[in-house]
Formats: structure tokens, C-alpha cells, sequence
């Protein structure tokens, strides 16, 4: 195997790792976005579709870059939009009637998230 | 600039999106961080997707040396906006209660855009010594993993939208046709890789048609893997298929070669393992036992667990009844389920709460880990609706305080409430974490019907004396609840 090959393999390893530790620390209850979050990051593989659609040379390579060009861009702009639908609406308490609120709510949000356990 | 120079700044920024997307997802820790963390993620998606569109502009890159043509240009730009206008049109108008099959769906299109990379520079490269034996296995492994999540991502959401029966399907000779299928893809493979190694001399025609029928195969096999699920392990299967789709964008990546693409892959393969062993985990089940089916297929467990209850009577409460008994209480605990999810009635949920907050009575939430229809989904449906976080407890923390609780309303949940998984060996959900519902001084079940839950399994905490059974729609019920304690 190729030099480059074992250092892709070696970041792929470490990314692992990295996933499961960042994964792991996360609360039930946003497991959700979570889950829908993590969904959007894989919609980078339309980065392998303008890639491969800037290689393509006949008919059969473009069609086949355009449908992935066409699956990631939903995948990735549907994904973080839905997610961040999802997000908007974990709030304190209706800072929508209270504006003014919202800065101090975000602040003792912090707050509380560290004592969750209580 | 140099060609060398620019792509350092190109692969530098590569690198600036993979962090962007660690970062983000380390701030969804908390609600209070989430949502930065996911703009975060956002952020570095924009930055990779149009770096690498600038790049590819420019006549140094090694892509496509000069630069690439209008044909790439316009199909980038035409797939972007068509899929993007498509994924943004889902996004925005979807209903809360559907997002567990909008995320499904969102995952099928990922997992075939990666099939599709790695096949696209596969027809590209076959036939050429740029085809080395582990590009050949990164190419049959991306696209025999993206076919499985498109397929079954596919079927799975259908279950959950009601397109395709919920309950599980199997036909004669199923497991037959999964295991060939993994066959085909298994010889599909090791033939390929010893066409490329060239031990074997294929024309690249043939080489072509065996990848089209190991992809074949991978599509037939993601059909038959989520058929015989029941619906209620669905979640679980998303998840899992999401952590798939991650591994088959990293596979693409190893195939065109390209850094954040393995990185990001690889990171959402490792989140989409761990959140299906924790969603697995709080329904007491092996995820290779929910693969195989079983409990969803109700027939046999469910009989076993329906014996138990026959024989014990119902009481049935009637709304004022009910009504008193909450205003008058001390300390009222809600346990909310997808009934309640179904029925769109989490705001009335929350004016009933927030009415009896008013009287002086103490609410709470109580949220089984796989209340709703994924992990998380219940908190989403009351965040919707305005219900202050703090209120909604998780299982381990409000458990104990269901013996201090007057009264518990449950509203659409059912098999998370049931006490044969603590106290029936015999039950197919035994052993399953629950609600102690049954521990609080009276029990409140709105319920349309006494049918049973997603699990086919009688509820012995309907037959409790505690037990007040109140047959309502979520929505009318809570609406008519409300009415009828402001009136006290």
C-alpha cells in the first residue's frame, strides 16, 4: 500500500476515535438534532460530487456526478436546516413575549446545563 | 501563487471544515450551545463545498488540469440548486412529528450520493493503472454500503410515514435472498480486486457490470434488511443506517482520495454507532437482535405478554374527575408519547401545565429515552410548543419522584409505562428501562382505545386500581381538560 493510502487509513482511524468522544458526552434529550446534525456532516460527500463531476469525461460519469450533486445538496442544505428548526425551539422560556429575556435565559441556560443533574 | 500553494490553502481550509465539524458537534452537548454548534458545522460545510468549487476553477488543479468545463460547471451549479431548493422545500415545511422519516430520507440521498462517487471515479478509472487493488476495495465497499443506506433509509421512512406497512414483512425465502445478496457482494468484491491486482484478466466491460450487480445486490439487500423490522425499532435502524452512510462517504473519500471527506465520514460512522447503541440500549435490546427481528414481529411474545393481563377490569374517570384530581394536586407529573406527538397536542399539553402551574401545582415532565420515535424526538415536540426545558426530566432523575407525585397523567405512552418490564419474565419487553408510572399515588391514561401499544403488548397499568382510564384524543382530551379546570 501507498504511503498516502496508510495516512488516509491512520486519519480514519483517529476521526473514529474522535467521534466516539465527542458522541458519547451528549445528552438524551438532544439526541434528535443530534442524530440530524450528524446526518448534515455526512452531506459532505458533495464535495466528492464536484470532484468527480470536474473528472467526468462522457455522458455516463456526468449524469451519474450530476444525481450525486443533486442528492448531497439535499442531503446537506435540508440536513442543517431541519436541524437548526429543531434548535430554535430549545428554549427557556417564550423569548418570543420577552425579548428582553433571551440574553439572560441563554447566559442561565449555561448555568443550569452544568447542573443538570440535580 | 503556485499550484502547489494554492491547494495547501485549498487542503488547509478542508481541514478548517473537518474541525468546524468536531467543534459543532461537541457544542450540541448542551441546548444552550446546540444550536451555535450546528451553524459552526454549517459554517465549514460552506467553506468546504465553495473552496473546493474555486479550486476546481482554476486551471492548476490536478482534478482536471485547466481548469474544468462548462459541462462540470453547469451540473454543479443545476444539482446544487435543484437539490438544495429540494432538501430546503422538506426542510422548512416539514411537520415536528415527521422528522424521524425526513431524517431517513435525508440519510437515503447521502448514502447514494457517496454509491454514486465511488462508482463515478471507478468507470473513470477502470481499465487504467490509476485502479489499484484497495481503490477497488474502497470503490465496492462505498458503493455496496451507500446502496444499503439508500435502499433501506428508503424502506425504513416509508415505515414511519405509513407508505410502506409498518409491520414487519417477510415473504418466503427473505433470509435466503438477504444472504445471497451478501454473497454476490462478498465474491462481487474479491473479484474485482483481483482484476485490478491483475491475477485476473477482465475486460472492463465485465469489470463494470459485476460492480452494477454487487451495487444491485447492495440495493436488494437494504430492502430485505429493514422489511421484517417491526416499526417500533425503526429509530434504531435510521440510526444505524446513518452511521452506514458515514462510513460510505469515508469509503468515497479513500476512492477520489480526498481528506475531509474520510474525516467527516468516519465521525459520523463513529456518532451514528455510539446513538444507536444508546437508543438499542434504553429499549434493552441488542442491536443485533432488532437486525434479526423478532420483537417486532409480535406473533408469539405478544400472546405471551397479553395472558397477563386479561381477567383485570378497566376503571374508566371521567373528565371532571380528572380535572379535580390535577387541580387539587400537589404535584402532577406528565409522561408524554407519540399519541400525544400524533395528535399535535403538545401545545394544549403545555396550557394545561402552564394552568395548573397557576393554581400552585408542581409539573414536571417525565421523558422516556425513546418516548416519541426517536431518541430526543419528545423533547423536540414540547420544545416546539414553548415547554421550558428544566421541566423535562429524564427517566433515572424522575423516577424517584413519582411515589411523591399525586398525580401522573399519561398521554399517549404506553409500552414505557408498562410494569411488566420490570415484574414479567415472560414479557417480551422485560428487563426494558421504564416509567415507574405505576409507583405515583393515581395514574391518569388518556388514551383513544385500549388497543395496545407499538410493542402489540398489553399494559397491566391499565388494569392497576390506581388507574383512571380517560378514552380521549390527545388533543380534544387535553383541550377539554383545560376547559373544565378553569372552570373549577
Amino acid at each position: 500500500m501507498s504511503t498516502e493510502l496508510l495516512n488516509a487509513l491512520a486519519i480514519f482511524l483517529l476521526a473514529i476515535l474522535v467521534g466516539f468522544e465527542v458522541i458519547s458526552k451528549v445528552p438524551a434529550t438532544l439526541h434528535t438534532p443530534l442524530m440530524s446534525g450528524a446526518n448534515s456532516i455526512h452531506g459532505i460527500v458533495m464535495v466528492g460530487a464536484m470532484l468527480i463531476a470536474a473528472a467526468a469525461d462522457n455522458w455516463f460519469s456526468y449524469l451519474l456526478a450530476f444525481i450525486a450533486m443533486f442528492f448531497g445538496a439535499a442531503n446537506v442544505v435540508g440536513g442543517y436546516v431541519v436541524t437548526d428548526r429543531m434548535l430554535q425551539m430549545f428554549r427557556r422560556r417564550e423569548p418570543a413575549k420577552a425579548p428582553a429575556e433571551t440574553a439572560s435565559a441563554a447566559a442561565g441556560a449555561g448555568a443550569s446545563g452544568a447542573g443538570e443533574g440535580k | 501563487m503556485s499550484d502547489q500553494w494554492i491547494y495547501t490553502i485549498v487542503f488547509l481550509c478542508w481541514l478548517a471544515a473537518a474541525a468546524a465539524f468536531v467543534l459543532g458537534l461537541h457544542l450540541m452537548n448542551s441546548p444552550a450551545t446546540a444550536r451555535r454548534g450546528n451553524q459552526l458545522s454549517a459554517a465549514g460545510m460552506t467553506l468546504a463545498v465553495v473552496v473546493t468549487f474555486l479550486w476546481l476553477l482554476t486551471p492548476g488543479n490536478f482534478v482536471r488540469p485547466g481548469g474544468m468545463g462548462v459541462t462540470a460547471i453547469a451540473i454543479i451549479l443545476i444539482g446544487f440548486v435543484l437539490g438544495g431548493g429540494f432538501g430546503l422545500y422538506l426542510a422548512r415545511s416539514v411537520a415536528m412529528t415527521a422528522m424521524p422519516q425526513l431524517v431517513s430520507l435525508f440519510n437515503a440521498v447521502g448514502g447514494g450520493a457517496a454509491a454514486l462517487v465511488a462508482i463515478d471515479d471507478y468507470v473513470r478509472i477502470v481499465g487504467t493503472p490509476d485502479l489499484s487493488p484497495s481503490t477497488a476495495i474502497f470503490v465496492v465497499l462505498g458503493a455496496v454500503i451507500g446502496s444499503v443506506t439508500f435502499s433501506g433509509s428508503l424502506i425504513a421512512g416509508g415505515k414511519l410515514q405509513g407508505i410502506v406497512p409498518g409491520k414487519p414483512i417477510t415473504f418466503p425465502g427473505s433470509r435466503l435472498v438477504t444472504a445471497l445478496t451478501a454473497i454476490i457482494a462478498v465474491a462481487g468484491l474479491i473479484v474485482l480486486v483481483l482484476a485490478a491486482a491483475g491475477t485476473i484478466a477482465l475486460s472492463t466491460e465485465i469489470q463494470l457490470a459485476i460492480l452494477g450487480l454487487v451495487v444491485l445486490s447492495g440495493l436488494v439487500f437494504g430492502i430485505t434488511l429493514v422489511l421484517p423490522i417491526g416499526g417500533a425499532d425503526m429509530p434504531v435502524v435510521i440510526s444505524l443506517l446513518n452511521s452506514f452512510t458515514g462510513t460510505a462517504a469515508a469509503m468515497a473519500g479513500f476512492v477520489i482520495n480526498n481528506p475531509v471527506l474520510i474525516i467527516s465520514g468516519a465521525l459520523v460512522g463513529a456518532s451514528g454507532a455510539i446513538l444507536t447503541k444508546l437508543m438499542a440500549d434504553a429499549m434493552n435490546r441488542s442491536i443485533v437482535n432488532i437486525m434479526v427481528g423478532g420483537f417486532g414481529t409480535g406473533d408469539a411474545a405478544a400472546g405471551a405478554g397479553a395472558g397477563g393481563v386479561e381477567g383485570g377490569s378497566i376503571r374508566e374517570v371521567s373528565l371532571d374527575d380528572a380535572a379535580i384530581q390535577l387541580a387539587y394536586a400537589q404535584k402532577v407529573i406528565i409522561v408524554p408519547g407519540y399519541g400525544l406527538a400524533v395528535a399535535q397536542a403538545q401545545h394544549a399539553c403545555r396550557e394545561l401545565a402552564d394552568l395548573l402551574e397557576q393554581r400552585g401545582v408542581e409539573v414536571s415532565y417525565a421523558i422516556h429515552p425513546v418516548a416519541g420515535r426517536m431518541p430526543g424526538h419528545m423533547n423536540v415536540l414540547l420544545a416546539e410548543a414553548n415547554v421550558p426545558y428544566p421541566q423535562l426530566k429524564e427517566m433515572d432523575e424522575i423516577n424517584p419522584e413519582f411515589e411523591r407525585a399525586d398525580v401522573a397523567l399519561v398521554v399517549g405512552a404506553n409500552d414505557v409505562t408498562n410494569p411488566a418490564a420490570r415484574s414479567n419474565p415472560s414479557s417480551p419487553i422485560y428487563g426494558m428501562p421504564i416509567l415507574d408510572v405505576d409507583h405515583s399515588r393515581s395514574i391518569i391514561v388518556m388514551k383513544r382505545s385500549m388497543r395496545p401499544g407499538y410493542a402489540g403488548i398489553d399494559n397491566e397499568l391499565y388494569t392497576n386500581p390506581k388507574t383512571g382510564m380517560l378514552f380521549a384524543d390527545a388533543k380534544d382530551g387535553l383541550t377539554q381538560l383545560v376547559a373544565a379546570v378553569k372552570q373549577l
